[in-house]
């Protein structure tokens, strides 16, 4: 510890402090722009000049370490003009326009100028014009308005892992830019929204949409990946008119995914469903929610007069609420039937009813910074997860070791110390080689479960080299990401990997999709437990006299896409409840039920590491569209159905998570029952693989414009390898026709060397590819 | 550096292409590259005539001729600083300091060759070779 | 060049840069020395701390102590760098020495890669002397096919290797820190210090950074002895010094002379002032160096503590002297419009500042001046200094402070009456192409 006296006041700082954070500590403000601390120190602003005894000149607080019985002053005469004179610096060539400049009011420029800016310029020559660069739909861009302070360049580099921008030229000509051309497409960019000090980044769908001090700012949660990132949902008049991240260390840290950030462009879009409506005939007609719901109550109680309760089932998607959840469950069981579920894009349930709890991650988020050996095992790790994804990067200039087990590869931004690329039926297989490689490295042997799996397998030498980093490390985790879980041998790939965690003595996880992945298990959402039913696999494959659906759009959503929706159309009774419209619920449901997002309803969700974060309204609900629990409370009282009798949402927590509201540890538990592995037979013909694009993962963000019209979101082509192509006869850039049992899409084929041997990657949940039904299989390509 | 240096005396100048083939063969962001290309003025970003002839107008150099230099090959050639002639031959920079003030004037031709005491005689024999 | 020089002495120009002459002229006998009585590095930088050395570069900062600071027992890779990024206006010193010399800085960077455990050195070269980027390749090449660099130096466990790196048009690289990003393949912006290139320089790794010249100087020191280089100059000023003579004298050029020589004299050795007129004002130590005026110069004898002494800086010893026919305001124009140019745009004084300085005087010289614009240059001046990262900031503002200083006058007529007080056709003939 140093001692150290700033204005006056004494305190303590660990070694290798600097005055910043000392300043910090003790509550003195020292002004700053370049300074952020999370990014790399740079500076060169200059506004942070401090007095420092002994020192001739100022010297800046954010880069100089606390020495010990250091005085420090921060708004001595000597201080105050040092900073007095960067900031005459910084103005001379700021165009001054705040009047017309969006980050007025929360301009870190303007407010400091009022305390060290002058009242009048002594520069009176001409000022600097720096043309505006086009970053893509999120970023806008006034770069004469910018100081230079390199944050966004730092946090591209140092955050999201690729440099996107740098400071070009130099001197009084230096400019902020990305290459030529170039957009800034990380899935992280509107970080750099944030980090700029001035007005010379800001939102695009935000521009000109408010004043910062017109709108409340109101606390909400992401209702996207199984993260749960903070936010502070910014609203006027009753709109929400912008997200911001609301700091959370153990979650999101400051940050937030563009995905968090741009989606509430859909809460206010054209395809909200406002009113109850009903299909008549064949014609759709709005009506009033007494009538909506009786025509539903009716149309259930007939059903299972009819058929029993086991024709009735309802599929829940994963991002809905754990209340939403809690009733959808309690109501289909409260009829009778079992058939519930939430794991829309899950084909293999063999673990159902042997798993000792809800599958989670294993470990707190905040300790990922802390691992230092981790494999990941089917994940498209940075698009599904890209807040998960800069923790691992952090990690990794701490001396993280990352290996992967993948069937296709991505650039993850961050360095892969190994990575193996195995066909999606080859995946065990790859885990059972590595798990081999461990038991070999440690001369101990598996659990006797496991001695069948292990006997036949040869160990390649990326396996023996992901074994040998796990064997190594002191902190080890294991995760696996949303394709393993989607796998048609996910309870192989689950069982083999965690017997990898145990030999390693590591800790084990399942990343999760969605962002009550977690909640819904503890919701009750699956159908085993008090009554057992169908799975959503089963519930769309051969179909039930009446669904439920609650917030899915099944040609998306599930793993069966256009044949999910297919099955479910041929019900006698459809009715979703759901915030939008769409084409094909229109086609298929009987009732449509305005359903209220996460903006206009309380609601909960538990993230990855089973942290419950609840949250409230932050706005009206939009027209006539109402809260789900609210309607499925209604429902099940017109129902008679005495689980859903409550008075508020309160009390459905309350029957989740007992009176002191909080995730009971022992319900989150990736173990599984022992019970013998034999390996699957590797698939011979050319097989699918496919990943679900980061913005058509639920139906809001698929709603998000600005989001749509990014990079990330560009019509999924036919990824193979360079030999795959050739064995196909392709050549990168032809159209191709991709064929299934059930139904064809035609994409254009591209090159792609991370894809594995044999595969074809095409992405899913994208009207282009719900023609093809099943994310996983066998699939023909052929030339066009 | 090196790799800038080398693409630009086979290219000529650097096209963005040209910087975006260099940060690929390096394995670096392309405006990690760009920075270093805009930020190095001896390497061009925009064509330049086949001799690019650089004089130094520095102080040092000004107080033995280096402004009249300058002025004389803008007469001889027709063009200011930063101009190329219509033929393409010729590309005039005004320089900085190169570290040869006791050589006043000096000239920089294509970077790499110097020309030092460039009397207008030898301005005019310097350019006639170079037309060859 | 003197014979009394021990950089450039006996040199005759372009042809004796070769391994053979310079072994000829004793070259690399201080490192046979070494080897050959495994002399312990802190011998070696004790006699650089007896020989007064003070780093050639601009600084001043003495050798033998920057050496001391390198940490002995680091496990891993220490570097060494030259600095012959010599771009400052008005030195040209560093070129003559690796155009003429060039196994002397060779020799150099091996015996202090010895005594400060450096496996690696780097010597950055001045981009716009291509030329003799090529030659120091040459000569290396040399070297190392003589055992003399590389591995097992002359038979001896002891390993270095030496590699020349160019700068591509770039003042600022000159700055240490600055030309540690630039080897390393970026641009060249300063690093903020501390940390120190000593504990974190190239790649992140101990690193000492030197002059040319400073190198060129220890072969004799080693050679012959500390005391006696020191005795070549005089007390906390040992040696001899080159000095490159530039602007309005008969016969500029490089001059190796005693620090502590009379100005007089080295004028004199530069031929005097051309065409017999009237010394005005020099800069006595590079571009950046405060000018002075003739009178006071006159004064002075050329060595650290008496140039410092009058108001300015020894600085990199380059000496660019102004007669009668100089407009001063026109000089500091063009100085200005250099450090606005090169300023690497990294920190917010400089960046902003060397343009409005460079603004202010360009009005002043064009006949827009206003009656406070010498207020607002010192004002300006004043918020840049000492608030940058690098010394640039200070470089821009000392001529602008010094010229303002000691030639207000001229300034204030420049404002008052919207033209120059030397003739335009005198400035003219003063200044136009002069080869000796």
């Amino acid at each position: 510890m140093l001692d150290i006296e700033i204005d006056g006041k004494q305190l303590q700082v660990a070694d290798g402090s600097t005055v910043m954070e000392a300043a910090t500590q003790v509550g003195a403000y020292v002004p700053h722009f370049c300074y952020h601390k999370k990014l790399s120190i740079a500076a060169n602003c200059r506004m942070c000049l401090v007095q420092v005894e002994k020192a001739p000149k100022p010297l800046p607080a954010c880069a100089t370490p606390v020495t010990n019985g250091m005085k420090v002053w921060t708004h001595s005469e000597q201080a105050v003009k040092a900073q007095k004179g960067v900031m005459e610096f910084l103005l001379i060539n700021h165009p001054l326009d705040c009047p017309i400049c969006d980050q007025g009011g929360e301009c870190q420029l303007q407010d400091l100028s009022v305390g060290y800016g002058g009242a009048q310029s002594r520069y009176e020559e001409e000022k600097r014009v720096v043309s505006n660069k086009d970053l893509g739909p999120l970023v806008s861009t006034d770069m004469t308005r910018c100081i230079n302070c390199t944050r966004c360049v730092r946090f591209t580099s140092e955050i999201a892992g690729l440099m996107e921008l740098g400071q070009a030229f130099r001197g009084e000509h230096a400019e902020i830019m990305p290459f030529v051309e170039k957009t800034v497409d990380t899935e992280l960019s509107g970080n750099i929204i944030d980090l700029c000090p001035v007005g010379a980044l800001t939102s695009k769908p935000f521009r000109f949409a408010a004043r910062a001090w017109e709108m409340s700012r109101r606390k909400s949660v992401s209702p996207h990946d199984s993260l749960g990132s903070n936010l502070v949902v910014q609203v006027k008049h009753d709109t929400v008119k912008r997200v911001l991240p609301l700091e959370n260390e153990e979650v999101n840290e400051c940050w937030l995914s563009d995905k968090d950030r741009f989606s509430y462009e859909a809460l206010n879009g054209p395809d909200r469903l406002t009113a109850p409506m009903v299909k008549q005939g064949g014609t759709w007609i709005e009506t009033d929610w007494s009538t909506a719901l009786e025509y539903v109550a009716n149309g259930l109680k007939g059903v299972v007069a009819e058929h029993g309760a086991d024709a009735i089932g309802a599929l829940a998607s994963p991002h809905s609420t754990v209340e939403e959840l809690f009733l959808t469950q309690a109501l289909v069981r409260g009829l009778g039937s079992g058939n519930v579920d939430f794991r829309l894009r899950q084909i293999d349930f063999s673990l159902d009813g042997k798993m000792a709890g809800a599958p989670w991650l294993g470990m707190p988020v905040a300790d990922i910074g802390r691992l230092d050996r981790l494999l990941i095992v089917g994940s498209f790790f940075r698009k599904d997860h890209p807040l998960i994804a800069q923790r691992v990067r952090q990690a990794v200039k701490r001396g993280l070791k990352v290996s992967a087990v993948n069937p296709a590869f991505d650039d993850w931004q961050l360095p892969v110390a190994n990575a193996l690329c195995a066909s999606p039926s080859g995946i065990p297989g790859a885990l059972a080689a590595i798990l081999k490689a461990v038991v070999e490295d440690k001369g101990t042997q598996t659990s006797p479960e496991f001695v069948d799996v292990i006997g036949g397998v040869v160990v390649d030498e990326t396996a023996r080299a992901i074994a040998g980093s796990l064997a190594s490390g002191r902190r080890v985790a294991i995760w696996l990401g949303n394709f393993a879980v989607q796998h048609a041998q996910a309870g192989q790939i689950h069982r083999i990997a965690q017997e990898i965690s145990r030999v390693t003595g590591g800790s084990f996880g399942v990343i999760g999709e969605a962002a009550n992945s977690v909640g819904g298990y503890l919701a009750g959402a699956v159908p085993f437990g008090k009554i057992s039913g169908r799975n959503a696999s089963e519930m769309t494959s051969s179909a039930l006299k009446a669904y439920l659906l609650v917030n899915v759009e099944p040609e998306f959503d599930c793993a069966a896409g256009a044949s999910a929706a297919g099955i479910i159309g041929k019900a006698d009774m459809v009715a979703v409840f759901s915030a939008f419209k769409s084409e094909s619920a229109l086609g298929f449901a009987d009732v449509l039920l305005p359903v209220s997002p996460f903006t206009e309803a309380p609601g909960t969700f538990v993230n990855c590491e089973g942290r419950a974060q609840s949250f409230y309204p932050v706005v009206k609900c939009l027209g006539d569209s109402r809260p789900a629990w609210k309607v499925l409370k209604v429902l099940g009282e017109m129902l008679g159905l005495n689980e859903l009798t409550i008075d508020s949402i309160e009390d459905v927590r309350k029957q989740i998570f007992g009176k002191e509201f909080v995730v009971d540890s022992s319900k989150l538990d990736n173990s599984v029952l022992s019970e013998i592995v034999v390996l699957g037979s590797v698939g011979a013909g050319l097989q699918r693989i496919a990943d679900v694009p980061i913005y058509f993962a639920d139906s809001i963000v698929r709603r998000a414009p600005s989001l749509q019209a990014t990079r990330d979101s560009s019509e999924p082509a036919a990824r193979m390898s360079r030999t795959t192509l050739a064995s196909l006869g392709v050549e990168a850039g032809q159209k191709v026709r991709v064929s299934t049992g059930s139904g064809q899409a035609i994409v254009l084929a591209t090159e792609d060397e991370g894809v594995a041997e044999g595969c074809v990657r095409l992405a899913g949940a994208h009207s282009l590819t719900a023609p093809l039904g099943a994310l996983y299989g066998e699939v023909s390509v052929e030339r066009l | 550096m090196g790799a800038l240096r080398i693409a630009q005396e086979e290219k000529g100048w650097l096209a963005n292409e040209t910087i975006e083939f260099v940060a690929k063969y390096l394995g670096m962001p392309a405006i990690a590259v760009y920075e270093v290309a805009s930020f190095y003025n001896m390497y061009d970003l925009a064509p330049v005539g086949a001799k690019k002839i650089a004089v130094c107008t520095n102080l040092p150099c000004a107080l033995s001729g280096g402004v009249h230099a300058a002025e004389y090959i803008k007469k001889k050639l027709g063009i200011d600083f930063n101009e190329t002639t219509a033929d393409g031959r010729f590309t005039l920079k005004e320089g900085e300091c190169m570290g040869a003030c006791g050589d006043a004037p000096v000239l920089l031709v294509n970077n790499h060759q110097m020309c030092s005491w460039m009397t207008e005689e030898k301005i005019d024999q310097l350019l006639a070779d170079l037309k060859k | 060049m003197t014979v009394q020089g021990i950089i450039l002495s006996d040199l005759d120009g372009d042809r004796t840069w070769r391994l053979a002459d310079y072994v000829k002229r004793g070259g690399y006998e201080a490192l046979k020395k070494i080897i050959a009585e495994k002399i312990p590095a802190d011998q070696i930088i004790g006699e650089v701390k007896k020989s007064a050395l003070r780093g050639r570069g601009g600084a001043g900062f003495p050798t033998g102590l920057k050496w001391s600071f390198m940490p002995r027992a680091f496990p891993g890779a220490k570097y060494l760098a030259c600095n012959s990024d010599e771009g400052e206006p008005g030195t040209f010193k560093d070129r003559d020495i690796l155009r003429y010399n060039p196994h002397t800085v060779i020799e150099g960077m091996i015996i202090a890669g010895y005594a400060m455990g450096c496996e690696r050195g780097y010597n950055y070269i001045h981009g716009e002397i291509f030329e003799v980027y090529e030659r120091f390749e040459e000569a290396l090449q040399e070297a190392r096919d003589a055992g003399l660099l590389g591995q097992g130096i002359l038979g001896s466990d002891f390993s270095f290797e030496l590699y020349a790196h160019h700068g591509y048009g770039a003042y600022i690289c000159g700055e240490e820190t600055a030309l540690l990003e630039s080897i390393e393949g970026k641009k060249g912006q300063p690093r903020f210090k501390p940390p120190f290139p000593a504990s974190f320089g190239l790649y992140g790794k101990p690193t000492t950074i030197n002059n040319t010249e400073t190198f060129a100087s220890i072969p004799f020191i080693i050679r012959e002895g500390g005391d006696a280089f020191l005795a070549l100059g005089k007390p906390n000023n040992g040696g001899t010094k080159l000095f490159s003579v530039s602007g309005h004298v008969n016969k500029p050029g490089n001059y190796e002379i005693p620090l502590g020589t009379p100005f007089s004299t080295l004028l004199e050795m530069a031929g005097g002032m051309r065409a017999g007129r009237k010394l005005k004002a020099v800069i006595p130590g590079g571009s950046s160096a405060p000018v002075l005026p003739g009178s006071v110069m006159m004064d002075c004898t050329m060595d650290y503590d008496s140039i410092s002494k009058a108001g300015s800086m020894l600085g990199s010893g380059a000496v660019i002297v102004m007669d009668e026919t100089t407009c001063m305001v026109k000089a500091l124009e063009r100085l200005s419009y250099f450090y606005f140019e090169e300023s690497c745009g990294q920190c917010t004084p400089c960046r902003e500042g060397t343009g409005w300085l460079y603004r202010v005087v360009h009005r002043i010289e064009n006949g827009l001046g206003r009656p406070d614009d010498l207020d607002l240059l010192n004002s300006v001046t004043a918020n840049i200094m000492g608030r940058t990262i690098c010394a640039l900031g200070d470089a821009a503002s000392m001529p602008v402070q010094s010229f303002v200083k000691h030639f207000g006058d001229e300034f204030a007529f420049h404002i008052e009456h919207k033209k120059c007080l030397v003739p335009k056709d005198v400035q003219h003939e003063g200044s136009k192409i002069y080869v000796a």
